[in-house]
């Protein structure tokens, strides 16, 4: 390592690496392991056209004979199948991969789109303040009353009338990214308006402001930086919700169409056929969410610890 | 044999950066209705000491070491149940915040005639009677209606009044009071400690009184002990040490207290600050903060930083200080060349 | 007491005018209910005259009016497809649903508050690590897999082989793991008892009660974990306050410093945030009863999104946000009943 004489800032890998994040994650077996499952699905599901073994999709490939094979560790299973098949004959391992990339898609957008809403909202309302605030506060209100799932289900039946079914089915994956979004912003706005309140009575702001800076500009380049702390935290846990989420309005039928699934749809699929006793078309795609999930809401809650102030919990 | 006999008392904090020592050689009697006094800084180990007593310490902290001696009864081995019927019984405690001690959502009624049944079996009726008849005795007005009533409904005063009757219920032998005034107004500090002093004269029972206030204990109590950083270093008749303090530390403390100052200069201060418990110097932990670490040639006595110094015992008091070891030490071989 | 509960009902009415504004905004976009109702096969003109006829073709306003007209004298407009007043479907489907949440609730309470208690006083315990290892997985499974993997085990049965069918320890350790599963998974079942008007009871006849297990249990299971972690967080927040110490400096027994001095200031919190979370519970019946069938409202709606029923929706919308402003008012009334500190102006004493 060369040592210089003029000092440099510490680079950004420099400073996570020495920070106390990346001490606390490298002490904790548990966020290891999450992190390596999450990073392990999320590959094995972009990489569904190279991975996967079929192409569920190519109606050339299904044998409608080889339909409801078992799982490789049961008597009547095709080697070729090693996770068994559905009814229509698809292959379950290559269908559960392209499902899991979908929901990841779904999950990570509708945050993406819920944190751009309810921060850009979250800091107008709380910079703001006056009717600008009241008036989003009570619409957040009446929306997380209702709870996201009954918003979800509402607008997106507005959307499908509105833009119709085929269309719907279409560009379903922007179509469900929209609806959760549109769903779950308030979670977001409220967390930054909380953390901005107690920002703008700090001084920095009123030295910003004595210099002249417009309030949007102090807004974004100053006061958003330090709010993003517990924008982090509930990322995590508002991507496995934006997962469930999606999950549950495929499952009603108001989400991803069978032609093109998510892990929902194919629960959802499966359930139909749970009864005479092919329970893997729909179990196994719901072992690979709750997995997904799982590992996602652990790491939340490992971050939610690590970024909190420390508390002796005895 | 005394009512309470603390020896050797050795208190510490498991914590996550290593051992702790909160309490070291802490030793102690109190007479029965005696009155005895612990002064020093925050964090210096006087409410430890207190709570250790009825082993209440919480976890990580635990008693290492000593003997809590009551009655001639070994209170450091006793079980949890054996505690438990000493506790409010006959060792009382006051602790610092009414507010926060009393719980928000029970009645006072509730809260005081729990303590009664715990420890004897009478009814809810005969408990309510005992405990009107202490209300009246901490002089609150309307006790009847006190007794229905919920914390937050009374005044800071009157909430500590409570206390103070709570702690007398069961005619204990001992009270416990850990900073008993330090949360409330000015101008009912004085009150609620005359109450108090008044009570335990009145009762003959025994008082610990845990405060830095030093114009307390000089009015209150008849002796005292000096805490720092954990240890004991002066102790003895009240009223001696106040007049004639020989730790260079109780030295500090008396004369920066604002009677001592001169009107027009700077208040007298102990320069520096008490040493945390994981970081104590070495030898003796006031050294960095001591004007008398030199010797009267001018030399740095090298036992203040090396060696934790022991008590001596100088008229009826003793204190922990090598210099004061090293008067006495010369004057007693003067006396004796004389 | 009065000015409160008046205060409340205000409050209902603003929610009821506020999502039927809403709702009748989004109704030209929620589908053709004349289409729904009479079919592809009836020509254009027909379906103009039936639309003229109900007066969809008049400007929003008009149409608005007439139904808040109707509707504050308690005519909240014709299901299109039950072809019978909104109100009436939704008061025959209220009932199972109610049961469903009543059911659900009592088992949540009965089951968090020991649990939770539990893992707050010991919290290293194994007992106390699984439950919390529990809690954590639960929140992970969403409400429909819980549902179906339930069905799976108590009502399909699973049979399990793992261990060696030929020794007599593996045949014991896989008959143990086994199950039968007999318990009924669709609808509400045939031993309903009336009790007055609509509501028909699962919850006297054995039989019922046999239906009534699973969807109950999965319902449970979404705010289950949710409760015991609050229930544990803030028994030891208590657990740590200077009361509970000051109450073992008088001598109090250790069960009486728990379940009087500490588990009163627990519940506080708990029934304010658990409170809200039993009122969002409505919408999640929704999945619970379409993977069992329960005919409740959950279902209904569904099936009234699909067929486009807009005077169902909006009605049931309404009905919900009612039903919110109902269990919220009943909480602060119990917070207020049990918090001293709190009168029931919702102010501070």
């Amino acid at each position: 390592m060369t040592t210089s004489t003029t000092s440099t800032a510490p680079s950004r890998w420099e400073r996570l690496r020495d920070s106390f994040l990346w001490y606390s994650f490298k002490r904790d077996r548990t966020a290891q392991l999450c992190l390596a499952v999450f990073i392990c699905l999320v590959i094995a599901a972009f990489s569904a056209p190279l991975l996967a073994p079929t192409d569920p999709y190519d109606l050339a490939q299904i044998d409608i004979l080889a339909s409801e094979l078992p799982p490789f560790w049961i008597d009547g299973a095709d080697e070729m199948y090693t996770l068994g098949t559905d009814a229509q004959g698809r292959d379950l391992l290559s269908i559960i991969l392209y499902g899991t990339r979908v929901s990841l898609l779904i999950g990570f957008g509708a945050v993406a789109l819920q944190a751009l809403l309810g921060v850009t909202f979250g800091l107008m309302a709380g910079y703001l303040g006056g009717r600008v605030d009241a008036f989003l506060m009570r619409l957040a209100d009446i929306q997380l009353s209702f709870s996201t799932l009954m918003v979800a289900i509402v607008v997106g039946a507005v959307v499908k009338a509105t833009m119709g079914s085929a269309f719907y089915s279409q560009y379903a994956v922007l179509m469900l990214i929209l609806i959760i979004g549109l769903a779950e912003w308030p979670q977001y706005a409220r967390t930054v308006r909380a953390s901005v309140l107690a920002e703008k009575n700090k001084e920095y702001v009123d030295a910003a402001r004595v210099m002249g800076l417009r309030s949007r500009r102090i807004m974004f380049r100053h006061v958003l930086p330090n709010t993003l702390s517990p924008i982090f935290v509930i990322s995590t846990v508002q991507i496995a919700n934006a997962i469930i989420s999606e999950a549950a309005l495929s499952f009603l039928g108001l989400g991803m169409p069978e032609t093109h699934p998510s892990l929902g749809s194919l629960i959802k699929a499966g359930f139909d056929y749970i009864q005479s006793g092919s329970w893997w078309i729909t179990l196994i795609p719901g072992a690979v969410l709750v997995v997904l999930v799982l590992s996602i809401n652990l790491l939340g809650d490992w971050l939610r610890d690590v970024m909190n102030p420390r508390l002796y919990k005895g | 044999m005394a009512l309470l006999e603390v020896s050797h008392l050795d208190v510490r904090f498991a914590l996550r950066q290593g051992e702790v020592r909160a309490l070291r050689d802490v030793n102690f009697t109190l007479e029965r209705g005696e009155r005895l006094g612990i002064v020093g800084e925050s964090g210096a180990g006087k409410s430890v000491a207190a709570f250790s007593l009825l082993n209440l310490i919480a976890k990580p902290g635990f008693i290492a070491g000593g003997s809590i001696k009551f009655e001639g009864k070994e209170l450091n081995s006793m079980s949890e149940r054996g505690l438990r019927k000493v506790r409010g019984n006959r060792i009382s405690m006051i602790f610092q915040d009414p507010m926060m001690t009393l719980n928000p959502v029970l009645s006072i009624g509730e809260q005081m005639v729990e303590c009664l049944k715990a420890h004897r079996r009478i009814s809810t009726k005969e408990a309510r009677a005992i405990a009107l008849d202490k209300l009246r005795q901490v002089q609150i007005p309307s006790p009847e209606k006190r007794l229905d009533q919920y914390p937050h409904e009374l005044s800071g005063g009157m909430r500590q009044r409570i206390i103070i009757a709570i702690a007398l219920l069961l005619d204990p032998d001992i009270i416990i009071a850990d900073e008993p005034t330090t949360a409330l107004d000015v101008t009912i500090q004085a009150e609620i400690m005359a109450l108090l002093l008044e009570l335990c004269e009145q009762h003959n029972v025994g008082l610990i009184l845990i405060t830095h206030d030093l114009g307390v204990v000089s009015q209150v109590t008849q002796r005292m002990l000096v805490m720092y950083a954990g240890r004991v270093i002066e102790q003895g008749p009240s009223r001696e040490i106040i007049n004639d303090p020989q730790h260079p530390y109780t030295q500090g403390l008396i004369n920066a207290l604002p009677q001592m100052a001169t009107p027009g200069e700077k208040l007298n201060q102990i320069r520096g600050s008490m040493p945390s418990l994981s970081n104590l110097p070495s030898g003796c932990a006031f050294h960095p903060r001591c004007d008398f670490i030199n010797r009267a040639d001018g030399q740095p006595r090298p036992a203040c930083t090396q060696q934790v110094p022991d008590f001596v015992e100088s008229g009826n008091c003793r204190v922990a200080c090598h210099m004061v070891a090293e008067m006495l030490e010369d004057r007693r071989l003067k006396e004796e060349t004389l | 007491m009065i000015a409160f509960l008046i205060k409340r009902l205000m409050h209902a009415i603003l929610v009821m005018f506020v999502i039927s504004v809403l709702a009748f905004a989004i109704q030209d976009n929620l589908g053709d209910p004349v289409q729904q109702m009479v079919g592809q096969s009836v020509p254009e003109s027909e379906r103009e005259a039936i639309r003229e006829r109900l007066g969809l073709n008049d400007p929003f306003l008009v149409q608005y009016v007439r139904f808040a007209k109707n509707a504050v004298q308690g005519d909240f407009g014709y299901s299109y497809f039950y072809r019978e007043p909104a109100l009436e479907v939704i008061a025959r489907h209220l009932p199972a649903t109610l049961e469903l949440v009543f059911a659900a609730t009592l088992i949540i309470v009965l089951l968090s508050v020991p649990i939770g208690v539990y893992s707050a006083i010991k919290p290293r315990s194994p007992i106390s690590r699984f439950f919390m290892g529990a809690s954590i997985i639960g929140i992970s499974i969403p409400v429909f897999l819980t549902a179906i993997v339930l069905i799976q085990i108590f009502s399909i049965g699973i049979t399990v082989s793992l261990f060696p069918e030929g020794t007599a320890w593996g045949a014991w350790l896989n008959g143990l793991l086994s199950t039968e599963g007999n318990m009924p998974s669709f609808g509400r079942g045939y031993d309903l008892v009336h009790v007055v008007g609509h509501w028909d009871t699962n919850l006297v006849t054995w039989n019922g009660l046999q239906h009534l297990v699973l969807p109950a249990v999965s319902l449970a299971s979404i705010m289950l974990p949710l409760f015991i972690r609050l229930i544990r967080a803030e028994m030891m927040e208590v657990l740590q306050s200077e009361y509970v110490k000051y109450a073992r400096a008088k001598g109090i027994s250790m069960r009486r410093v728990y379940f009087v001095h500490a588990l009163k200031n627990t519940m506080l919190p708990v029934i304010t945030v658990g409170g809200v979370q039993i009122g969002t519970m409505v919408a999640y019946t929704i999945l619970t009863e379409t993977v069992f069938q329960w005919p409740g409202m959950g279902l209904m709606f569904l099936d009234a999104i699909n067929h486009a029923d807009i005077p169902l929706i909006v009605t049931y919308l309404m009905i919900v946000g009612v039903i919110f402003v109902v269990t919220n008012t009943i909480v602060d009334l119990i917070y207020g009943f049990v918090n001293p500190t709190v009168k029931l102006t919702g102010k501070p004493a």
